[in-house]
């Protein structure tokens, strides 16, 4: 371990990871019959290829950021809130809803309807919280439960609002994110302003966990209930604020995507998979707010990018996903990682 | 509809929707009983359900009538192998169990529909021509109430699945496998010390749980979307993994858990022809499985405790 | 003379860290050889290294004069070595039987066999005189029961030698009295143990021989009976030690802690402070002696708010905090040194510093507004470290990385540097090296000095004797008898924390040497 730092190893684990997922997906594509250089120059293009392209993935960025922030602070409190995907879902709608439903002037319209994505978001998570704290029950289960409410019961509120239709209305132009700006210097793409607002947000969880005593307080708890308790911190309290601070992430994360890029919501069959790819960014970015930016530009890009492949180059863009659930894989087993790059340096101390 | 009506007519769908949850719950018992966290389920499902329309699909002209069957070994088969990932990371690389269960649900569903699509060219399979079959078992059928409700148009899957759970539990209480497989959950050092191998134990858990949770995947694709696309399991894993919490890690709790959340799937079936619930849009019902779990976790059975060493790997001479 | 068991020279490495250097024990046939040394001495890791639980680096061991390879526990237990160990190996939620076969579970058509087993375990227990009923579950046991589980776990699979590690730890003096005669019973019928110890007398008491290890390096052999407590203990420790904690006589004045008619119920609901009165002055340490599991745990987490009350009352100068919450508690002059650091005392993936300042965080001047000054943190951390004495490269350093008795340090220093009124102080010592206890001590006795109420909750007899001013005895749930340090003995003590009378005890103490009609 001497000669290689543990900073150094902790920005190697990653970096490793995102390696051998690409590697591995490039394996996957040879013994499927395809040419993954082929492949992987198609999802270069996809992101980089123009100015639109280039627009429409930092646009995608935009929610990984937030469903990162929102994983990544429930980690650092001891939390694991897998139930992003549900709070972004009922985020989405609930700010669509204030968008279309009312008629107020920009400045209050637009943070009311983000402020609404937030609030659904925050009340999604709240639920879980109360019962972890009250009745110790895991948050991972009813957070995942709570995932599938979210969706049928968006669903169904969908449907009852639209009149039996599986769209809503679109919002407000005073609701919306839409920059005609940023558009026009992206060759037209939906980038909006929601990157200016997920960035703030990654500065607001920097200053929450790192200077303020409400942090101490979080990251106490979540290392250690009873010594935080012994210290005279009310344990529920941080738990439930805990898990309403990363709903609120993930309800804004939705509210990007209902006021930014696509001004309504329809119904799903399935998750929009920004939650749980959330996991994979806050991971990768070892759950710190400057991370999350790195982890949320790798695989905002990478899944944006994948689109271009089925066209470009005859690839299901499915394999993109596996490459995310491959570098997911390898953060997870970072130990072996760690254990490799500590005998490699071994070796080169003998010589 | 009477209301005897409306039993006979729900029985058989609550326990068909109940067999691939009791067979991937009963996975989860065995992951877990052996201390290893395993919402991994899902994925190990979905590559099960995947499994077995692709094998229906391909070796129809060969096994004929069987066809359904051998596509469970094979999807028992694949998703063991699969499994194995997971036990990989959680046992032998000390990952965060959670973390690795996320992963594999993701790549599971990933490689599934790039395969799908790398084989049929679009985002789901074909109907398969050959779905498990449902009968009447004879005498038993005429039962009166019992009959009509329980032994007609039985999937054959259903009564393997309740087989199964006896077998779950002969295996997990009364063998020195079982055992073995206890004590690694609750304390592998003392295990360790009595010169049980912890984490050979735990690979043959894993392993159990993911050919189980293959062949519940396999039932369910082959018993009610009788094809595969991106929804076809849509959190049947995450709901065999509340029936296992549900029912203590127990056997016999975890499979009345998962003809519990079979009955409640059944509800938003089937509730729209029933009168009083036909009034409750179809979404809500959809969603019902799901509170109802979340409202068992809360009230009926308080603080569920697992194994004591569950979700910790471990690491000789740590204590 | 026929050795049973030779270890050799024997070497382990932990990293970069030398566990074991160089160590030689040889255990002769029916003796009871101890194994001496402190805690971290690497009594336990030679132990392991016995047992098959590690590879050695170095060294051979030898059974029966005859070279082996001990590469795991079955290699042991083939071998006829079992091992009681300290924190014993079993499944709380099994029955004795269950546990005794685990790992060698007889039989009956792939089924196990639990009827014959525990037919076996009956016959055992009857043998050795164990008394356990196999169909009892772990977690419905005493300790002292528990531990002869272990005892018999090893019997079960025909051990010939018997591993001991640090059996007295969590024992009562009745069952360690018991304890004693089981040992000499397996002695009898040609068993040897070795036994793992840091109480010198049990040695005196038990052991035919001593080897004595020093940080990790062998230090020498001798027989018990030609040694003493006191050459035991400077070969131990390396210097020489001084067994009375130096103090001069309590001057208390007036009333810090008042608990009146105190009722607290555990998690269970189960009443474990049953209706108890104490008090403590400024100026005196209270010494609270008992056996765990009395009440003691729940007396100090209702005083500390960390439980809810049923009844009864907990004031602090007269101020009534009943119920208060555990901030409130703190704020009203309370320091707390808790029972179990690991659990209640630091956040251990905090730095050292963050938990120096995990009382004050939110106070002037470590933080204003909301904000944390974690500058200020430092400072205050380092001259906290610095006063204390607490060994770390700073700061910074996460407390995990600490040792136990750093840790204790630190915790005393944050506890200490609040300036309260009352400290309590629960099993401070335990599992510390004889230098951290004395320093301890003197911190203790300095607080009471300078006009602070103390009070101590140990199981160790001799901490209680040595440090305490007044000793209140607790059996379940309550104060059953207050006496003075100088005017009783441990014998005395012993028998009233075992729930006897003062009368009752001298009546027994006077029937010497019947230890049976003790219970």
């Amino acid at each position: 371990m001497t000669s290689m730092s543990n900073r150094m190893i902790n920005i190697l684990v990653p970096v490793i990871s995102v390696i051998l997922g690409l590697l591995v997906g490039a394996i996957v594509m040879v013994v499927s019959g395809y040419d993954p250089v082929k492949g992987y120059i198609a999802l270069w293009n996809g992101i980089f290829g123009d100015s639109y392209a280039i627009g429409e993935t930092i646009r995608q960025i935009t929610p990984y950021i937030l469903a990162g922030l929102a994983v990544a602070f429930a980690f650092r409190t001891g939390l694991f809130n897998i139930g992003v995907e549900g709070q972004l879902i009922v985020g989405w709608f609930a700010a669509v809803y204030v968008g279309a439903a009312f008629d107020l002037p920009k400045v209050i319209h637009l943070p009311l309807a983000i402020l609404a994505g937030a609030a659904a978001g925050a009340l999604w998570a709240f639920l879980p919280g109360l019962l972890k704290a009250k009745m110790k029950i895991h948050e991972v289960i009813v957070t995942i439960m709570m995932n599938y409410v979210a969706l049928y019961v968006v669903n169904a509120l969908i449907k009852t609002w639209s009149g039996g239709g599986d769209k809503t209305e679109r919002i407000k132009e005073t609701a919306s994110l839409r920059s005609d700006f940023l558009a026009s210097i992206t060759d037209y793409s939906r980038l909006h302003y929601g990157i200016i607002l997920a960035l703030l947000m990654v500065v607001l969880m920097w200053f929450l966990l790192e200077k303020t005593t409400t942090g101490f307080e979080l990251k106490a708890v979540g290392f250690n209930e009873n010594a935080s308790e012994y210290a005279g911190m009310k344990i529920g309290k941080n738990i439930i604020l805990a898990m309403v601070i990363s709903g609120a992430f993930a309800g804004l994360a939705g509210a990007m995507e209902g006021l930014g890029t696509f001004g309504n919501m329809y119904t799903r069959g399935g998750f929009t998979g920004i939650g749980f790819d959330g996991i994979a960014v806050a991971l990768l970015g070892a759950n710190t707010p400057l991370g999350v930016i790195f982890g949320a530009v790798l695989f905002g890009s990478l899944k944006y990018g994948a689109l271009n492949m089925p066209n470009a180059a005859q690839i299901p863009e499915e394999i993109v996903q596996i490459v995310i659930a491959l570098v997911i894989f390898f953060v997870a087993c970072g130990y072996a990682i760690r254990l490799l790059l500590s005998k490699i340096s071994k070796k080169k101390e003998a010589k | 509809m009477s209301f005897l009506e409306i039993l006979y007519f729900m029985a058989p769908v609550s326990i068909a929707y109940a067999a691939p949850l009791i067979f991937t719950a009963l996975g989860g018992v065995f992951s877990e009983r052996s201390g290893v966290v395993n919402i991994a389920l899902e994925g190990l499902m979905v590559m099960g359900a995947f499994i077995g329309i692709l094998f229906n699909l391909f070796f129809y002209d060969t096994f004929g009538s069987w066809t359904p069957w051998v596509a469970l070994i094979a999807a028992m088969i694949v998703s063991a192998v699969f499994s194995l990932l997971h036990a990989v990371a959680s046992i032998t690389f000390r990952a965060d169990q959670v973390v690795s269960g996320v992963a594999i649900n993701m790549l599971g569903l990933a490689v599934a529909l790039f395969l799908t699509k790398m084989i049929f060219d679009k985002g789901q399979t074909d109907f398969i021509k050959k779905a498990i079959p449902n009968f009447n078992i004879p005498v038993l059928q005429d039962i009166p109430v019992i009959g009509p409700m329980l032994f007609k148009g039985v999937y054959g899957s259903s009564i393997l699945a309740i087989v199964a759970a006896f077998v779950a539990w002969y295996v997990i209480f009364k063998t020195p496998f079982g055992l073995r497989l206890r004590s690694v959950g609750e304390h592998p050092m003392a295990a360790d010390t009595m010169g049980i191998h912890v984490n050979r134990i735990r690979y043959i858990a894993v392993v159990i749980s993911g050919a189980l949770a293959g062949i519940g995947g396999a039932i369910y694709s082959q018993t009610m979307t009788r094809d595969f696309g991106h929804a076809t399991i849509n959190g049947q894993g995450f709901m065999a993994l509340a029936a296992m919490i549900f029912g203590k890690w127990h056997p016999i709790g975890a499979m009345g858990a998962a003809i519990f959340f079979g009955f409640a799937q059944a509800l938003a079936v089937v509730g729209p022809s029933i009168p009083i619930i036909k009034e409750i849009p179809t979404g809500y019902l959809h969603a019902l499985p799901y509170i109802l779990t979340i409202l068992a976790l809360a009230g009926f059975i308080g603080k569920a405790t697992g194994p004591k060493a569950s979700g910790k790997p471990y690491i000789k001479g740590s204590r | 003379m026929e050795y049973v068991i030779e270890m050799l020279n024997i070497r382990k490495e932990f990293g970069n860290f030398v566990a074991n250097d160089n160590i030689t024990l040889q255990l002769r046939k029916g003796e009871i050889h101890a194994l001496l040394g402190e805690n971290g001495a690497g009594k336990s890791t030679l132990m392991n290294v016995l047992f098959g639980l590690y590879q050695p680096e170095g060294g051979e061991i030898r059974v029966r004069g005859k070279k082996v390879a001990i590469t795991d526990p079955n290699v042991a237990n083939e071998l006829g070595i079992g091992m009681v160990h300290q924190h014993f190996m079993l499944v709380e939620n099994f029955t004795v039987t269950e546990n005794i076969i685990l790992g060698n579970e007889p039989t009956k058509g792939g089924s196990l066999n639990i009827s014959a087993a525990a037919k076996k375990v009956a016959e055992l227990s009857k043998q050795y005189g164990l008394n356990v009923d196999p169909y009892a579950k772990i977690e419905d046991i005493s300790v002292g029961m528990q531990q002869r589980v272990e005892i018999l776990k090893t019997l079960y699979r025909g051990a010939e030698i018997l591993i001991f590690d640090e059996p007295t730890a969590s024992l009562t003096p009745q069952e360690i009295m018991e304890l004693i005669t089981i040992m000499r019973k397996l002695i009898k019928e040609g068993k040897s143990i070795i036994l793992i110890t840091h109480k010198l007398q049990e040695i005196m008491d038990v052991s035919d021989r001593v080897t004595v290890i020093r940080k990790g390096k062998g230090i020498g052999t001798v027989i018990t009976s030609e040694s003493s407590p006191e050459e035991l203990a400077s070969l131990m420790v390396g210097r020489q030690v001084i067994f009375k904690t130096e103090k001069g006589p309590a001057h208390p004045t007036d009333e810090v802690l008042a608990v009146k008619d105190l009722v607290v119920t555990d998690s269970r609901n189960v009443e474990k402070v049953k209706g108890l009165n104490l008090s403590v002055r400024r100026g005196e340490i209270v010494g609270i002696a008992g056996i765990d599991g009395n009440g003691q745990s729940e007396l100090i987490e209702a005083i500390t708010g960390l439980r809810k009350t049923k009844s009864g009352s907990v004031s602090i100068n007269g101020k009534d905090i009943t119920n208060k919450r555990p901030r409130q508690v703190t704020e009203s002059g309370v320091g707390h040194i808790p029972q179990d650091r690991h659990k209640h005392g630091l956040v251990l993936d905090f730095p050292i510093g963050y938990n120096i300042a995990l009382q004050t965080y939110y106070q002037k001047p470590l933080s204003k507004g909301g904000i944390i000054d974690y500058k200020a943190i430092d400072r205050f951390a380092e001259q906290i470290i610095e006063q204390y004495d607490v060994r770390t490269q700073g700061a910074h350093e996460p407390a995990r990385a600490l040792s136990g008795g750093n840790q204790q340090k630190a915790i005393i220093g944050r506890e200490v540097e609040r300036d309260p009124d009352l400290l309590i102080a629960a099993l401070p010592t335990r599992g510390l090296d004889v230098g951290a206890i004395e320093f301890i001590h003197r911190r203790l006795i300095e607080q009471r000095d300078s006009g602070k109420a103390v009070l101590l909750i140990s199981f160790e007899l001799d901490e209680v004797m040595n440090v305490s001013d007044r000793i209140a005895v607790i059996y379940d749930g309550a104060i059953i008898d207050t006496v003075k340090p100088l005017e009783t003995d441990e014998q005395e003590l012993g028998l009233l924390m075992a729930g006897h009378s003062r009368k009752e005890a001298a009546a027994m103490q006077a029937e010497e040497g019947d230890d049976k009609h003790v219970q």
